[in-house]
């Protein structure tokens, strides 16, 4: 198979991850717990109604998304919301950072947002001179530590207390006390000044209400709320799939959002932002932009069935449940989005040739759709992304980028014979009664299967062989 | 949606047994174990001699049109609109839930849903169309059960093993921790992704082992040769069946099998 | 940036829509508590989420409030400029409490506000009982920041503004009407797990929430 230099391999650095001990423990216990709160969480409630629900809202807010869109925007407008749109990551980094110039601000302080992640809007403000700081604690973390986050609700799940002392001690001077109250509180004091100072706040945003032109944005620590707040000027960023027709919509999501992210019924602060300031009032920033971003996926939006992947609300219940994330953790996939979600994500955005490893890096166990609050299917499109990967149905009309990037080669052939073999019964059954007839012959290295398992050994005599050696069905004693 | 309310028919005369292309290569046995259970309960047991593969090693690797072209072989082999009783979870849910999507837009169309609104894992098909209800003549056993993740989540049926089982007087069904979480097969991914997998059946062994049973079950071929294949290269040796051949030697006498 | 917005609207309009409207029904958020019921369960979800309950007659608030603070040694309490509490302020001055007025724009008394302010009280516009929220819509009077900077936050909520669930109280007025520039749902104190999954109360905002629940007459 041929792929481009650039691609992103998820198998050595998987491999890598499995030999730290520390990492894998730190995953298992982080999500074996995260898996046994949203069970509770959804205690007393009709779970699989609620799920149609958001399924449906999500649904339909996409099959109109292009109006929703335009409403939206008039409607921001006229609360007073400077509304701006993005292509791509660059086009936002570029509207970001004028917005930030114009106004001459030297600090940024933000919210928890994954699609500046997306855009890595940090290092391009730092190249405009301008300094931005994450003030959620886990992305303030993971910021000090110079990472990137291995979970979007968790950011710095892959680190234990111990570490995140050290990192602070070394970084910002704090006692070495793994107390993560101690730790919690000097964050709080070495932020609380920064939001005073900050010329700008960023943050991302959970839902954009289009009747209103209301953005709502959830969180616990209350950084986000004086990411809001506090500075003159705010600016929201958000994915374009983001948005919903009204009020009416929201509280499904949120009884949905929280309970599968983290086992809560609620997020502790639930905040709804209408316009900027007004004359009378006393707070609050007296510029407010909505930052509108494509990245890739109005290309997604094309095709029906993969724009599924937009009814995500970024709960994270995917990577909690996943085997395969717990035992890897989020940087193995190296990309912004990692676990079940980022597996069908990622190749959409960046093409299957840059994610050669991504679709198939999954046993179709189910577990990430089974919990799926907007009912993405996702084991579904890791299937058709496997497809197209290979060019495999010839049904298929709108193909991922990057299709076909992994049909070349020995394996086509392999799949063409077995094809064959399988639609000549008559041939078939030798074949395979040969297999049992030869078993000692049968090889006992089998590539990867072989590095943990025994071979497996054909019988010695086939069902269908078996079958036909019975006497009539149906006339046994 | 996800998981439509699956009416169960009355119990027929006749039902078509398609055995998988692992059982009739590995685990022949187990198929037979399910043809006897059927038999035992008056059902004539047909075994279409043209069946291969269900499309679904195709089908997951991406090979859209090439599983859909086997897939199509087997359509045309159940005439009769009997049940069509399938031994492993994944090849059930192949047929029952992907078959439909396979052939959406084809001429075939029609026929794959009249096929997939048939199919049913045998030992659902024991316990609810059946009805049967086991007698038990072994000795006392602890066993620990891995229900497939098809079977789990594709065909819903992740109560039936612990049900059959609870039917054995003599059988104490022992529950492995994160008994839900999948075994680490996947088809391909255990070939393209060894040390994931690897590390996955590497802790489902361990949970099973550390369950204190004797033996394990699975109610799938894959998984089956997954977690033996592991197991066996441990010194301890855990060895495991397929359910259905656990459930016919535990309520048959020695003689009366073959 | 309007060649922006008209691609990507174009590309988004490309598509043709094949899948029909999934049925929402509502149903399964709506709660039919009685008002007994909406109080035990508020009470129960606050206090799960690490925050204090008093229940209080009308006539015991303003002593109701004098003992949270002076229990929780509060020096200062920042008050909305138009506040309702008119017998509070002697009172406070009977325990040494400093009252603080918020009457100026943030940007003039930013630096007290983040380091002076030991409590905030403030009014609610409603309740709801599923998730022991309160509801908040900043005014002049009683601005954004007073439920988020001072380390206790003191909120009242009349018995009578509690309802079951977010989707029973976005279906009245005020919400179906304009919203307002900030409209908050607030649970709890602020808090974060983002060390290791440990619980700690005081991220950024308040670390102490106090809820004074006036019982109907």
């Amino acid at each position: 198979m041929s792929h481009s230099n650039s691609a992103i391999r998820f198998n050595p650095a998987a491999k890598e991850a499995l030999g730290n001990t520390q990492l894998r423990s730190n995953f298992r216990s982080a999500m074996d717990g995260l898996m046994s709160k949203r069970l509770n969480a959804f205690q007393g409630w009709d779970l699989e109604a609620l799920r149609d629900l958001g399924a449906a809202i999500r649904h339909n807010a996409l099959r109109q998304l292009p109006d929703l869109l335009e409403q939206l925007e008039t409607q921001c407008q006229q609360n007073g919301i400077e509304v701006h749109w993005a292509e791509d990551g660059d086009d936002a980094c570029r509207i970001i950072t004028d917005i930030c110039q114009q106004r001459k601000a030297r600090q940024v302080i933000k919210g928890k947002s994954m699609v500046t992640e997306e855009m890595e809007l940090n290092h391009y403000l730092e190249q405009a001179g301008i300094t931005a700081l994450e003030s959620d604690l886990g992305e303030y973390i993971v910021q000090l530590a110079e990472e990137t986050p291995s979970h979007i609700i968790m950011p710095a799940i892959h680190k234990n207390t111990e570490e995140i002392s050290e990192l602070m001690h070394r970084k910002t001077g704090t006692d070495r006390r793994p107390d993560a109250r101690y730790l919690t509180h000097s964050a709080r004091q070495q932020l609380r000044q920064k939001f005073q100072q900050a010329d700008v706040g960023i943050s991302g945003v959970n839902f954009a209400i289009a009747e209103t032109g209301t953005l709502c944005l959830v969180e616990n620590e209350g950084n986000g709320r004086l990411t809001t707040t506090a500075p003159p000027c705010h600016i929201a960023v958000t994915g374009i799939e983001k948005v919903i027709p009204s009020l009416n919509e929201l509280p499904a999501l949120l009884a949905l959002l929280p309970r599968s992210a983290t086992g809560q019924a609620i997020t502790t602060y639930v905040n709804m932002i209408s316009r900027p300031r007004q004359s009378d009032e006393l707070d609050g920033p007296e510029a407010v932009h909505l930052v509108l971003v494509d990245n890739g996926r109005s290309e997604i939006y094309q095709d029906e069935e993969r724009a599924d992947t937009l009814r995500c609300i970024r709960c994270g219940a995917c990577m909690n449940h996943c085997p395969v994330y717990t035992r890897v953790g989020g940087h193995a996939y190296g990309t912004t989005y990692p676990g079940p979600i980022g597996k069908i994500l990622m190749p959409q955005l960046l093409g299957l040739d840059q994610t050669p490893d991504f679709p198939s890096a999954s046993t179709l166990c189910g577990a990430c759709g089974e919990v799926c609050p907007v009912r993405i299917p996702i084991p579904d499109l890791l299937v058709r992304l496997r497809s197209d990967k290979v060019d495999g149905n010839s049904l298929t009309r709108n193909p991922t980028r990057g299709h076909g990037a992994g049909k070349a080669g020995l394996e086509n052939t392999v799949w063409r014979l077995w094809s064959w073999m399988n639609r000549q019964p008559a041939f078939y059954r030798i074949m395979i009664a040969m297999a049992g007839r030869l078993r000692v012959l049968s090889p006992r290295r089998l590539g990867g299967w072989t590095r943990f398992r025994t071979a497996p050994r054909p019988a010695p005599k086939t069902l269908h062989q078996l079958m036909k050696q019975r006497p009539r069905t149906g006339q046994r004693p | 949606m996800n998981s439509a309310i699956k009416l169960y028919p009355a119990k027929p005369e006749h039902v078509y047994l398609f055995g998988t292309c692992l059982i009739d290569l590995f685990y022949p046995e187990a198929g037979l174990a399910g043809v006897n259970l059927l038999e035992r309960e008056g059902i004539t047991v047909h075994y279409p001699e043209d069946q291969t593969c269900c499309g679904q090693p195709a089908y997951t690797s991406g090979r859209t049109d090439a599983a859909r072209a086997v897939a199509a072989q087997q359509l045309s082999l159940f005439d009769q609109p009997w049940p069509i009783v399938v031994p492993s979870g994944s090849c059930a849910g192949m047929m029952r839930k992907h078959y439909p999507d396979l052939f959406a837009g084809t001429d075939q169309q029609t026929q794959a849903n009249d096929v997939a609104s048939r199919v049913f894992e045998l030992s659902e098909f024991l316990l609810h169309v059946c009805q049967l209800s086991l007698t038990d003549l072994g000795e006392p056993v602890e066993v620990a059960l891995h229900t497939s993740c098809s079977s789990r989540r594709d065909m819903a049926t992740a109560d039936v093993g612990p049900a059959l089982l609870g039917q054995l007087a003599n059988v104490t069904l022992v529950e492995q921790a994160r008994a839900a979480e999948c075994c680490g097969f996947g088809g391909a991914f255990s070939v393209r992704h060894p040390d994931v997998s690897g590390a996955m059946v590497q802790d489902k062994v361990t949970a099973l082992r550390d369950t204190g049973a004797t033996r394990f079950l699975a109610t799938d071929i894959g998984c089956l040769m997954n977690i033996q294949g592991h197991s066996d290269t441990q010194p301890e040796p855990f060895e495991g069946e397929h359910l259905l051949s656990f459930l016919w030697q535990r309520t048959t006498r020695a003689e009366a099998d073959q | 940036m309007n060649q922006a917005r008209d691609r990507i609207l174009q590309r988004l309009r490309q598509r043709q829509v094949t899948s029909a409207a999934m049925p929402t029904d509502p149903g399964v958020l709506l709660r039919d508590w009685d008002q007994a019921e909406c109080v035990k369960r508020f009470t129960h979800q606050l206090t799960t989420n690490h925050a204090d309950v008093f229940k209080v007659q009308q006539l015991e608030l303003e002593s109701t409030l004098v003992k949270i603070l002076t229990e929780r040694q509060a020096k200062t309490v920042l008050l909305g400029r138009n506040h309702p509490f008119k017998d509070l302020l002697p009172a406070l001055e009977r325990q040494n409490i400093r009252p603080m007025l918020y009457q100026d724009a943030v940007e003039q008394w930013q630096d007290t506000m983040f380091n002076d302010c030991d409590a905030a009280i403030t009014t609610t516009l409603g309740a709801i009982a599923e998730t022991g929220s309160l509801i908040l819509w900043p005014t002049a009077d009683e601005p954004r920041l007073m439920s988020l900077v001072p380390p206790l936050h003191i909120a009242i909520v009349s018995q009578s503004t509690l309802k079951a669930t977010f989707a029973q109280v976005i279906a009245e007025p005020p919400w179906q009407g304009r919203m307002p520039t900030n409209a908050l749902l607030i649970s709890g104190p602020s808090k974060t797990a983002d060390i290791e999954q440990t619980l700690v109360y005081g991220a950024h905002g308040p670390s102490e929430l106090v809820v004074v629940l006036i019982e109907d007459q």
